[in-house]
């Protein structure tokens, strides 16, 4: 594995880098890898289902990442922002019909069988186009995959699909799971989805319910000398506070996914044998945005979402709700996005005159009480950003005239609020950018998505210019003018804004000086672990 | 015994009714909140329209709600108690899998705050309106006006972070493979600050009701009785004073399980205990009906068997209830 690459890419301007600029001491210093250990981290969930091929979410990989591989890893150096995995390499046809994966010699299943096309072809055929969240529509035109040999894998296409997009997704949808073991009965319900069966550098070891998983080291792993570790043991803490705690009493050595909540960084940072990692999470963007019922006549007025853009303080949302552990946003795709993202874009400098001036140009006056009409306000409860979010923009609404009353629930009723009924008028929402834009941020401002599907356009936006793009650009092959047009969606975007991006976030690891190789690449909490080690 | 026996079945009868009312009332609150099991379930990994309508069939949401309920009160005719979406296992078994931890948790805390709530309590009244008294009181509603999980944080922080005398959480050593008495003895550690936060902020109650019953009692006649018999100040506050204020105690042991088994819900979670108390929360975060129905049945059964108990050993202490009830 190559060594840790600190700033090769400025993913997160602003306070986040400085921050990791002052961690870099500890992390910059190359010990020699040492074997053995346990390592003890924090999980604040327990999915059920560990069958990564199926649930393609962080919640999932976070665990099961290290036991079932996918064909390749996001990387900070390699070529197109992956490292090979399963696969050692990949080609698109022109065609756009067809792509080539050759896969890697002498791995073998935890059950000492050998892995070989045969499991790649069942896995994107019988699983990812199926029955995976994220795959049923990256793979929807995917008709067969032919096997020549063992270690070569075709897939076919019914349609032109562009390379660029199976490239970007296959860190998060490729995980591949054995044919032998899954063959048999109904998939959902096979025993492998609790207790995975992979390639990957760890087995599965056991599951208590309510208190920890234990993965075992793989003696039979592919990679070199790898391993380190001898055990990773995940210790399920609910409650945010006590991972900080865990981490200062040295019961675990790790918290990742911002288990310590930002506000108590800044303390912990402070702690003799600890360290904060703002990097190994550029591949894991998550986009604080503000969803809009268009339904709403006053929010189907450009004029009145331009002006609720100019009242919001993006500087001001960052330092104070993310304590500067996150960017401004322009549009729809992140800043730190290496292939897609462009600067060149209407922007909404923070301008409360400006707002009030469209406010009143689109016809909707104060009326005597100060107010120009009343919104429903709901924000998503999943992050604790996200509920602060919407109490500043309660207030920052509220200082251009527009009443808006805040609508709290938690996860379940918010989804079926605002993705099903509709009964919203803004609501603050976490889309993920995934690497590409069509695998879940074009849906965010699509026309013609069916009622309930979550994270979607259940705004009633619709565009005509912009759907257009949007089919175009996912029927463009070529990977610079498939490049280009969706630089031209996120102009369109943000120069008519179906949605008002506002930041962009991802998260924090806090962790014992002792761990070492953390955050070598961009999807580190989510990735194998393999040349992960415990320093004496 | 026949005594106690009538009393059993008389309360067997009626709690049969009051389950009923439980499993329905629990149900029709739960399909009021908005959202069910999948729409909780997508939220950490999205999906199209299509594998929304394929989880809604598999986890039977698709049917109405009635259908739901009378296919899951005749499964409970058959003592099943049915399959939880979120775990996709048997609920039985789940809930078997948590409750020895919660009851642990349980009778520990009650014996915390009762043991050391009525002695504290006999200590006060003793000497009613002492400066120890006034200081106990005092104390003692201060604990019970502190909230249960500030506590937990404030435990863990001096014995576990600073002091590091103890672990932060959890029930027992994580994957530390120990059995027999080894275990038991990880498992005892592992329980004292839960059992403390849960134990203290219920101590008040306990402490303020024993003291108040003695303050009652040494008004009463027989004390100047015992006291005109010279009996020694240390034979009347224990035989006389305290123990008549032990009844309307033993009463509160019965009506406090429940609000122990409330409480514990936030200690679970603080400690990371695997307990009944985090389950019912997750089931309910989690829309998993079924789950939280056998969850809620499985507490109110621990309660009434409690107050059950709680009967019998009142018509034992004190004969006159007993009679009273068994004879009308």
């Amino acid at each position: 594995m190559s060594g840790f690459t600190i700033s090769r890419r400025t993913m997160l301007t602003g306070s986040a880098m400085l921050l990791a600029t002052t961690a870099m001491p500890t992390l910059g210093w190359a010990q020699t890898p040492k074997k053995g250990g346990r390592l003890v981290l924090a999980a604040d969930s327990e999915p059920r289902n560990l069958n990564p091929a199926i649930v393609a979410s962080n919640g999932v990989f976070f665990i099961s990442s290290k036991i079932v591989e996918t064909l390749a890893e996001a990387s900070f150096d390699g070529k197109d922002g992956l490292a090979p995995r399963l696969a050692l390499s990949w080609e698109g046809a022109a065609d756009g019909l067809s792509a080539t994966f050759k896969l890697r010699d002498g791995v073998k299943w935890h059950d000492g069988k050998p892995f070989t096309s045969a499991d790649v072809a069942f896995s994107a055929l019988q699983i990812w186009k199926p029955l995976q969240n994220l795959g049923r529509t990256v793979f929807k035109d995917l008709s067969a995959v032919d096997t020549p040999d063992d270690l070569t894998a075709v897939f076919k296409f019914a349609k032109p699909t562009p390379f660029q997009l199976i490239r970007n997704a296959l860190p998060a949808l490729s995980s591949v799971v054995p044919k032998h073991i899954y063959e048999v009965g109904k998939i959902e319900d096979n025993p492998a989805n609790n207790a995975p069966i992979g390639t990957g550098p760890f087995k599965f070891g056991e599951y208590k319910a309510g208190q920890y998983y234990r993965l075992t080291k793989n003696t039979d792993y592919w990679g070199k000398d790898e391993p380190y570790l001898d055990e990773i043991i995940y210790q399920v803490l609910p409650d945010r506070t006590s991972a900080a705690a865990a981490l200062e009493a040295e019961e675990i050595q790790l918290a990742a996914f911002s288990a310590v909540p930002l506000a108590d960084l800044d303390r912990i940072s402070k702690v003799p044998g600890l360290k904060v990692i703002t990097k190994g999470y550029e591949g894991l963007t998550y986009q604080l945005v503000v969803e809009i019922n268009h339904r709403r006549k006053e929010l189907a007025d450009v004029k009145v979402r331009q002006a609720i853009a100019h009242a919001i303080d993006k500087d001001f949302v960052v330092k104070t709700v993310f304590l500067g552990y996150a960017a401004t946003a322009t549009g729809p795709v992140p800043k730190n996005d290496p292939q897609f993202y462009t600067a060149d874009v209407p922007t909404y400098a923070f301008d409360v005159a400006k707002a009030n001036a469209l406010l009143d140009e689109a016809g909707y006056r104060k009326g005597a009480d100060g107010n120009r009409f009343s919104l429903k306000l709901l924000p998503a409860p999943y992050f604790n950003e996200t509920k602060q979010f919407g109490d500043y923009l309660r207030q920052a609404l509220a200082a251009v005239g527009i009443d808006a009353q805040l609508v709290n629930n938690d996860s379940a009723a918010h989804i079926k609020a605002v993705y099903t009924d509709h009964a919203f008028d803004l609501a603050v929402g976490p889309p993920v950018f995934r690497g590409d834009p069509a695998i879940s941020t074009t849906i965010l401002v699509q026309s013609g998505i069916p009622d309930g599907v979550p994270f979607s356009n259940q705004g009633g936006y619709k565009n005509d210019a912009l759907d257009a793009l949007i089919t175009k650009a996912s029927e463009t092959l070529d990977t610079s003018a498939r490049t280009d047009l969706y630089k031209e969606f996120q102009r369109q975007v943000a120069a008519d804004l179906p949605l008002i991006n506002v930041a962009e976030w991802s998260f924090i690891s806090v962790a014992s000086d002792k761990v070492g190789n953390i955050a070598n690449n961009p999807r580190w909490a989510v990735s194998n672990w393999a040349d992960t080690y415990l320093a004496g | 015994m026949t005594r106690a026996l009538t009393l059993i079945r008389r309360r067997l009868v009626g709690s049969i009714f009051v389950l009923f009312i439980v499993i329905i009332g629990t149900f029709l609150l739960l399909e009021a909140a908005p959202g069910d099991a999948v729409d909780a379930y997508i939220v950490s990994t999205g999906g199209d329209a299509g594998m929304i309508e394929l989880l809604r069939h598999r986890w039977g949401l698709d049917q109405s709600e009635l259908t739901r309920l009378a296919n899951y009160l005749w499964a409970l005719l058959h003592l099943d108690l049915g399959q939880s979406v979120t775990f996709s296992r048997p609920i039985r078994e789940v809930i078997l899998e948590r409750l020895p931890t919660t009851l642990i948790l349980m009778v520990s805390a009650t014996a915390l705050s009762f043991g050391l709530g009525s002695a504290l309590g006999i200590y006060a009244g003793a000497r009613p309106g002492s400066f120890r008294d006034r200081f106990l009181s005092v104390a003692s509603l201060a604990l019970y006006a502190v909230p249960g999980f500030w506590l937990g944080l404030v435990l863990i922080v001096i014995f576990a972070v600073d002091l590091r005398w103890l672990p932060i959480g959890g029930i027992e050593t994580l994957a530390s493979d120990k059995t027999g008495l080894d275990r038991a003895a990880d498992i005892a550690i592992h329980l004292i600050l839960p059992v403390s936060a849960l134990g203290f902020i219920y101590l008040a109650l306990y402490l303020r009701m024993m003291r108040a019953g003695m303050a009652e009692a040494w008004r009463q006649d027989f004390v100047l009785a015992a006291r005109a018999r010279g009996l020694s100040r240390r034979r009347i506050v224990l035989a006389h004073v305290a123990r008549n204020a032990l009844l309307p105690l033993v009463t509160m042991l019965g009506l406090q399980s429940a609000q122990m088994l409330g409480g514990s819900v936030v200690i679970e979670s603080v400690f990371a205990v695997p307990g009944l108390g985090r389950l019912a929360q997750e089931a309910v975060a989690a829309r998993d009906t079924p789950l939280l129905l056998g969850i809620i049945l499985t507490s109110a059964v621990l309660v009434i068997l409690i107050n059950l108990l709680v009967d019998i050993a009142y018509a034992f202490l004190d004969p006159r209830v007993g009679a009273s009830e068994a004879g009308a």
